[in-house]
């Protein structure tokens, strides 16, 4: 008989919001220890089990089967576990967290206004430049299937953990594809957002783990927390 | 399992390691019969070349490394690109190449297709008969496919250039069409950018009226500060390509028509070159050469009667290709890929060394052929 582990961001306030929208529907999870103590419970469940992980690492953790259920983005899950839907099933997104991942080019290009527009520009850059045009991203893999469904051509991605805004102006790239919940990092880095440049729309996310090992206990447990939560478990 | 392979269980060790030594010796000795001299490029290739040629999209296909001096390496995704480097090396000239080895492939999550698999392969560089070259290559790989049930297809991605380049616009259009060949949905859409009057955006309207108006650098800089490599030059540049764009004739119906007409040509090799010539008169230079190789092919003991050909054939997953294209499938097994396949890429060895020359050749994956055979045992 095994315990349902439910991964939830370990801090700040994805961990806040998480835990009220958890309280919204009920469920009450205390964080145990002291404050810096990564530990808590979920009280009237004994068992479930609380596990406090970075959001970036729950996708790995469902994907392995590690957690039955998990808190994190949808860009997160998308990014780090290709073909993710074979693993993993999104049970209901939460309302928080909201983020797009969009295609920003200089407010400077008067010429582009679309992925068309960027198309073209990518061309007369290579054969101007001698290189593809750069577009600075973490999110790579979601970034590359997106522009090749789109059909965009003479681009290479460069590698960016933080501070992608900033890429353009350091002249090491000329495009960024990036996270965007309000537009003021675009704006205050003079970029403006692609026509038709959203990505992925992304938000806080309950996932299921559908390689961790669901046995009656764990099923029951799940059972019991989506009656609280109001979803029909499929 | 530790001993499977590509299609073929237990073939790692013992007879069935055999079987594929065998089979892999044979075609090695077929191509070389055929006056090919054996090459063996590196596994493991500077990454930079083949992501220059192919583009980002290839790392989603190929496995990248990295060495600390040598920088960002590739596990070789195919033979074409460093058989075609060696030949270049060499002087280039006439030459003949055979090789076989390992290729390795990042595959879709889920998908069943193996990661690492064997090519066998015959280029033929620098012949002075395109056309019977074309059908040597095809024959030779016929020939080493021998009885095994397979059924041949056959494309040219010549008539794909030769139709856009008998358009009647800009070479700047021509152009565009010509570098998106290979991605049909990008091509059409810009088929159909070209053909109709699009609708100018608020933004766009502004733009166009600088240009005329010679106020564009003005535009340009109210916008907030200039940055990135991309200078205010080239956003000007395309401000004028953007007018003239406006202003060219869109293309007519009867053209769009005409590719489309072209693009969707199916018929055998032999009917091929009389279809062509009745759908698009003006491409009688490409319909000689289909004609030529239909003869060639029959000259060579093919039946080009029969042998389908569709001009979109290869469109898609074949890359680089440029002339003729085939591939040889296994009907009844879908489960394989096709048994094997093969081109012309004069282009390609344009773009990868001085002047280039022609060139032609086809892989025959081993061991979906002797999975195909009943699979070694």
């Amino acid at each position: 008989m095994s315990v349902l582990k439910l991964g939830l961001p370990s801090k700040g306030r994805l961990q806040e919001l998480t835990i009220d929208w958890f309280a919204e529907c009920g469920i009450t999870i205390e964080r145990t220890g002291s404050g810096r103590e990564y530990a808590g419970r979920v009280v009237g469940f004994d068992n479930i089990e609380l596990v406090l992980l970075s959001a970036g690492e729950i996708p790995k953790e469902l994907a392995a089967g590690r957690i039955h259920l998990g808190v994190t983005g949808q860009d997160l899950v998308h990014e780090k576990i290709p073909g993710w839907q074979q693993k993993i099933t999104e049970l209901t997104p939460m309302g928080f967290g909201h983020a797009d991942l969009i295609l920003a080019v200089p407010n400077s290009w008067v010429d582009v206004e679309n992925i068309d527009d960027l198309d073209a520009v990518a061309a007369a850059f290579r054969a101007k430049h001698g290189f593809r045009l750069r577009i600075a991203t973490k999110y790579h893999n979601v970034v590359r299937e997106f522009l090749l469904a789109q059909g965009v051509a003479d681009y290479q991605l460069v590698d960016s953990q933080g501070a992608t805004e900033g890429t353009i102006k350091n002249l090491t790239a000329e495009a960024v594809a990036d996270i965007t919940s309000s537009g003021d990092t675009l704006i205050a880095n003079h970029l403006k957002i692609l026509a038709d440049g959203l990505i992925l729309r992304s938000q806080a996310t309950l996932f299921r783990s559908d390689v961790a090992d669901w046995d009656s206990q764990a099923s029951e447990s799940l059972a019991k927390l989506l009656g609280s939560v109001g979803i029909v478990n499929n | 399992m530790v001993t499977s392979r590509a299609y073929l269980p237990n073939a790692r060790l013992g007879e069935g390691l055999a079987d594929v030594r065998a089979e892999v010796g044979r075609l090695m000795s077929g191509f070389i019969a055929n006056g090919a001299q054996p090459v063996e490029p590196a596994a493991l290739l500077p990454a930079d070349v083949l992501i220059d040629l192919y583009g980002e999209d290839l790392r989603a296909r190929a496995y990248t490394t990295h060495d600390p001096v040598e920088g960002e390496l590739m596990l070789r995704p195919d033979f074409t690109v460093p058989v075609v480097q060696m030949h270049m090396a060499a002087g280039s000239g006439a030459a003949r190449y055979a090789y076989a080895g390992s290729v390795w492939r990042r595959q879709e999550p889920g998908s069943n297709r193996p990661t690492e698999y064997l090519q066998a392969g015959f280029e033929v560089f620098g012949g002075s008969n395109p056309a019977a070259d074309d059908a040597e290559v095809f024959a030779v790989l016929a020939a080493a496919l021998g009885d095994l049930p397979v059924h041949a297809n056959t494309g040219d991605m010549g008539l794909a250039f030769a139709v856009v380049d008998a358009l009647d616009t800009n070479e700047r259009r021509k152009g565009a069409l010509r570098r998106h060949i290979w991605r049909p949905q990008r091509f059409k859409r810009l088929l159909e950018r070209y053909s109709e009057q699009a609708e100018t955006s608020v933004e766009r309207a502004a733009l166009l009226q600088a240009v005329k108006g010679g106020s564009v650098m003005d535009l340009i800089k109210s916008k907030g500060p200039v940055q990135g490599v991309r200078t205010p030059q080239e956003v000007a540049a395309r401000g004028e390509i953007l007018v003239n764009e406006k202003e060219a004739a869109a293309l007519s119906e009867t053209a769009v028509k005409l590719v489309s007409d072209v693009l969707d040509l199916k018929s055998t090799m032999g009917a091929a070159a009389g279809q062509l010539r009745k759908i698009a008169p003006m491409l009688a230079a490409t319909a000689d050469q289909l004609e030529a190789r239909a003869d060639a092919l029959s000259d060579a003991g093919m039946d080009a009667a029969t042998l389908p050909f569709a001009a979109s054939y290869g469109r898609t997953t074949l890359e680089y290709y440029d002339g003729f294209v085939f591939g040889f499938h296994a009907p009844d097994r879908p489960d394989l890929p096709q048994i094997a396949q093969g081109g012309r890429y004069d282009a390609l060895t344009r773009v990868l060394g001085n002047g280039g020359v022609p060139a032609v050749g086809g892989i025959i994956r081993p061991e979906a052929a002797l999975a195909l055979r009943g699979g070694a045992k």
